[in-house]
């Protein structure tokens, strides 16, 4: 097997060449990892220390941001509902958004921008740094215990990392509202859960498992198929965040537009 | 005549438009140090990647312990490589695990039913063997290069290969540690009975280790025999110079 690609004329033009094989070469990583998640030896301990690493260590980070997200966006949204009489519908109009946008939403940028880089970044040092070919001259499976360890954890703690920004958003809200409009913690969190369907929490799991999946995948695939040395893993890093992020902003998109059309049936 | 271990014949390897080997023919003995020579970018890694599997030849026939490598599914390639040790030029241990986690990594995932007494036995023997018994909780980052490499052999070692393959083991090594490397390739040799392909670009190193030298220029074995054969009597003006430059210029 010979590498001639560039020997070969360009079809469209060489971007555009550079695009579809990129395109071919992300759908046969995605197939592989689909392949291999369920083919053992299964890297538990792996699968495990990822999820520490990817939920736990993002704690810090997720709590102050879905705080202030809660909070701001309460202040924020506090004078346009006074003017028509309607700040008691505060709870309900923070729950709604939080729970069905802004806490998948945030939560999947953040971590994006966290783990993406973080998961491309040290995928790559360790493909220009030969890690990957010692994992595989001794017999190892690299692509199950690199990639579909970390997408795995990606994947589940993305959701309960999104309900827990949920939580702590409704609970800066709830400060907000507490203050301003004398509310009680019982009766806002009552005004929530009316406010929100079962139909509101399932897509939010749902594409919050998305969200994980592309984050996981995303910074693993171009951290893997990175090069050219250290300026090869600063790019795998920076592009595993941008295009993670794209796609999310997409996904949610989508997301939004089928769970629009199961509401309005 | 003794057992071939590696049997190479006109293998052929390019990338692009360089063509890198040009149809290379080599044998490795059971029991027996090659030290390849050559040039940066001559493709001397490429061929001892080409051995494990990493790459693929485009043509010519490569037959490790009797088996064709680019023939061969990836369960028989992997069964294949656990006979195969592999000493890469930057020692390549995994950056977020101690030395002790290095070494069992491919210790558990391809010996079953070790109790973990068993394993810990097994690798301060081997860190014992390469003079690095303190180091088993250590980090990579905390190592020498020297010590790095020892490490990198001593994970090599750990699944008992009949072959080891040493990618440049005295790049970028002062000469002291570059003798201790030297000794360490012999020693590895004696007591663990391997047969061993030694890449590299320095001579004192391949003078030291090396049964048999191959001098690879232009994706060709331009000369082939013990050191003498090889550089007293060279043909090749480049040959020559490539000694020249070892052992007048440095």
């Amino acid at each position: 097997m010979s590498e001639k690609e560039d020997d070969r004329k360009p079809f469209l033009s060489k971007k555009f060449d550079k695009f579809f094989t990129g395109l071919a070469n992300a759908w046969s990583f995605v197939r592989r990892f689909f392949s291999e998640v369920f083919i053992p030896p299964y890297e538990f301990k792996e699968i495990i220390h990822q999820c520490y690493r990817i939920g736990v260590e993002s704690l810090p980070l997720i709590s102050l941001t879905g705080f202030i997200v809660g909070l701001v966006f309460t202040n924020q949204s506090r004078p346009s509902l006074s003017e028509f009489g309607a700040a008691s519908w505060l709870p309900s109009l923070i729950s709604i958004a939080v729970v069905r946008a802004m806490g998948p939403l945030v939560t999947a940028l953040i971590a994006a921008g966290k783990v993406g880089s973080s998961i491309g970044a040290e995928i790559g040092s360790m493909k220009v740094t030969e890690q990957i070919d010692a994992m595989e001259v001794s017999a190892t499976n690299p692509f199950n215990f690199l990639v579909v360890s970390r997408v795995l954890a990606t994947t589940l703690m993305i959701p309960l990392l999104v309900m827990y920004t949920d939580f702590v958003a409704l609970m800066g809200s709830f400060l907000s509202v507490n203050a301003n409009e004398m509310v009680s913690m019982s009766t806002f969190f009552v005004q929530v859960f009316e406010s929100i369907t079962f139909l509101d929490i399932f897509s939010s799991v749902m594409k919050s498992i998305l969200f994980g999946f592309t984050i996981g995948i995303v910074g693993c695939y171009k951290g893997y198929n990175s090069s050219k040395g250290t300026e090869g893993v600063g790019q795998a890093a920076n592009s595993a965040v941008v295009i993670s992020m794209f796609l999310i902003f997409i996904e949610e998109l989508l997301s939004l537009q089928i769970v629009n059309a199961i509401r309005g049936m | 005549m003794e057992e071939k271990v590696v049997e190479i014949k006109g293998l052929k390897k390019s990338f692009g438009d360089l063509k890198v080997l040009q149809g290379v023919d080599l044998d490795l003995h059971k029991g027996e140090n090659l030290v390849v020579l050559g040039k940066s970018g001559s493709g001397k890694s490429v061929l001892i990647k080409i051995m494990v599997g990493l790459l693929r030849q485009d043509a010519g026939m490569m037959k490790v312990l009797g088996q064709e490598v680019s023939t061969l599914n990836t369960k028989a390639l992997n069964a294949l490589r656990l006979k195969i040790g592999f000493s890469f030029q930057n020692s390549a241990l995994y950056d977020s695990m101690t030395v002790r986690e290095n070494m069992e990594f491919p210790l558990v995932r391809n010996v079953k039913n070790l109790t973990r007494g068993e394993i810990t036995k097994k690798i301060e023997g081997l860190l014992d063997s390469v003079g690095l018994p303190q180091s088993i909780n250590q980090m990579p980052s905390e190592l020498s290069g020297g010590q790095k490499k020892r490490i990198g052999v001593a994970r090599t070692l750990i699944l008992n290969p009949e072959i080891m393959l040493y990618d440049e083991p005295t790049a970028g090594l002062d000469p002291i540690t570059c003798s201790e490397i030297n000794n360490l390739i012999l020693e590895v040799k004696e007591r663990f009975n391997t047969s061993s392909i030694v890449i590299t670009h320095d001579l004192t190193c391949a003078k030291d280790t090396g049964d048999r030298m191959a001098v690879l220029l232009d994706g060709q074995f331009k000369a082939m025999g013990t050191f003498e054969e090889v550089f007293t009597h060279a043909d090749d003006q480049r040959v020559k110079s490539f000694y020249d430059y070892n052992f007048i210029h440095s």
